[in-house]
């Protein structure tokens, strides 16, 4: 348990040198895009980072799913570390997008359905986290913010999709494409190069850090049942 | 069948007992009452209602009412139910625990509509529209049947946290929104008479909220008071 796993020392490595290969790869292998410029190197983390918070909702709603079902401790543990680390992503994810989008479409933010729903997703994991911090008791903990993270996942589609219902200006870089969306480009193949293995890196990133936060949430349980063990006796 | 009958009478005891309650301390339904008119008031000054403002905002503003009021009630219903250690009898009680849930949830869902039918009238005659539309009570019910459906299961969380009072709006509000922007757009479309086939999209999107989450909340409150 204390002892650092040798496979997790490698996935350190080897996520420090994929980010160093992406970060190479959206600088010097992608072309610089013609209409926005420099500012659309942005799109490649972006949309990475973007994809680590969503795919940091889902492990963290299929955790909380496993723990009510099985009632293991390690389920909850995990769910908290998901949800802790899409937390900052979407963080950098939302800000990095309004950085490119003050260039793309003259302002920092628009009531669009995917900023929206980042915004919504962004405020129920700082709920999330309010609420664990206000449960002493450890198993109570663990239902509640499993039965929360369940309540969202399934709740933020259904904001997406009522956002959806106004219009959008957001851009579809990936798959079908809008006319009436702003700041769209068609990416050739060096960018899909580059943009791809951002993404690759990105969740190899998330794997490495998921496993890092659950070795840590496994501490604090220990730390947590010697307090409170100290206290009953 | 007989079952089903013992069902029904325990979650009608429950209603019951809460409207019993209420009538004898109308603590909640006046608190609730006053501060949505007061929400009224202030958005009559901070948005200076006149009469362009009014017809493209009040769909918003009765929302924003209900929506605060119903926080309000949530809170109050379970607190006073933990407060006075009520919540133990009840799952003591050898009835069925989604009896429990579907029993507060429907109690609040009256108290709810109670304020409802007391806001439409004053708010029609304080800036003279007719908001008494088949179409708009719809959207209300609909509305306000997941609202509750939600709220109530996450009241009973809310009132076990240290920061209780706090809590149940930041839960609440960001699982809702479903709920509000539907709402608020349907309702828009009624007051401003626009074609059914354009609200359509947005009943259905109320209908389906309340019934899934309806639907989870039955699954998932037994986790929710498990001692």
């Amino acid at each position: 348990m204390n002892e650092k796993p040798r496979l997790l020392k490698i996935l350190d490595i080897l996520t420090l040198v994929l980010i160093l290969v992406a970060a190479g790869l959206v600088f010097f292998y992608a072309p610089v895009e013609k209409v926005m410029g420099l500012v659309q190197k942005v799109f490649y983390f972006h949309v990475a980072n973007a994809w680590v918070g969503m795919l940091g909702f889902t492990v963290a709603a299929v955790a909380g799913g496993l723990y009510l079902w099985k009632g293991e401790k390690k389920w909850d543990i995990a769910g908290l570390a998901a949800v802790e680390i899409s937390f900052v992503f979407f963080l950098i994810a939302i800000v990095s997008g309004s950085i490119w989008a003050r260039p793309a479409w003259n302002t920092w933010w628009t009531w669009d359905p995917r900023l929206t729903t980042a915004a919504i997703v962004e405020l129920i994991y700082a709920a999330y986290l309010l609420l664990r911090q206000g449960v002493d008791d450890p198993d109570r903990r663990a239902r509640f913010s499993a039965v929360y993270a369940i309540f969202g996942f399934i709740s933020v589609p259904l904001t997406f999709i009522s956002i959806r219902l106004m219009r959008t200006i957001h851009p579809v870089v990936v798959g079908s494409s809008d006319p009436s969306a702003q700041g769209g480009f068609s990416m050739i193949a060096p960018m899909k190069v580059a943009f791809f293995f951002s993404l690759f890196t990105f969740s190899v990133f998330f794997v490495d850090l998921l496993w890092h936060r659950i070795r840590l949430g496994r501490l604090q349980d220990k730390v947590e049942q010697l307090r409170w063990g100290n206290h009953r006796i | 069948m007989s079952r089903f009958k013992a069902y029904l009478r325990a979650l009608g005891a429950i209603v019951w007992k809460d409207l019993a309650a209420e009538l004898r301390s109308r603590e909640l339904l006046s608190s609730m009452l006053v501060f949505a008119l007061l929400v009224i008031l202030i958005f009559n000054f901070a948005l200076e209602l006149d009469i362009k403002a009014r017809d493209t905002i009040t769909a918003g503003i009765l929302w924003v009412t209900f929506a605060f009021a119903g926080t309000l009630g949530l809170n109050r219903s379970m607190a006073s139910e933990k407060d006075r250690g009520c919540l133990d009898g009840l799952l003591l009680a050898p009835v069925d625990r989604s009896a429990i849930y579907f029993g507060k949830a429907i109690g609040n869902l009256v108290f709810m509509f109670i304020v409802e039918i007391i806001v439409l009238p004053v708010y029609s005659v304080l800036y003279n529209v007719n908001l008494f539309q088949p179409g708009l009570l719809l959207v209300i019910f609909l509305g306000s049947l997941g609202y509750v459906a939600v709220g109530t299961l996450l009241a009973t969380m809310a009132v076990q946290v240290r920061t209780r009072d706090i809590l149940l709006p930041i839960l609440l509000f960001p699982l809702a929104l479903p709920v509000l922007i539907a709402s608020v757009k349907a309702s828009n479309g009624f007051l401003q008479a626009i074609p059914l086939a354009e609200i359509m999209p947005w009943l259905n999107l109320l209908i389906v909220y309340d019934i899934i989450f309806t639907a989870i909340a039955f699954m998932v409150f037994d986790y929710v008071v498990e001692e």
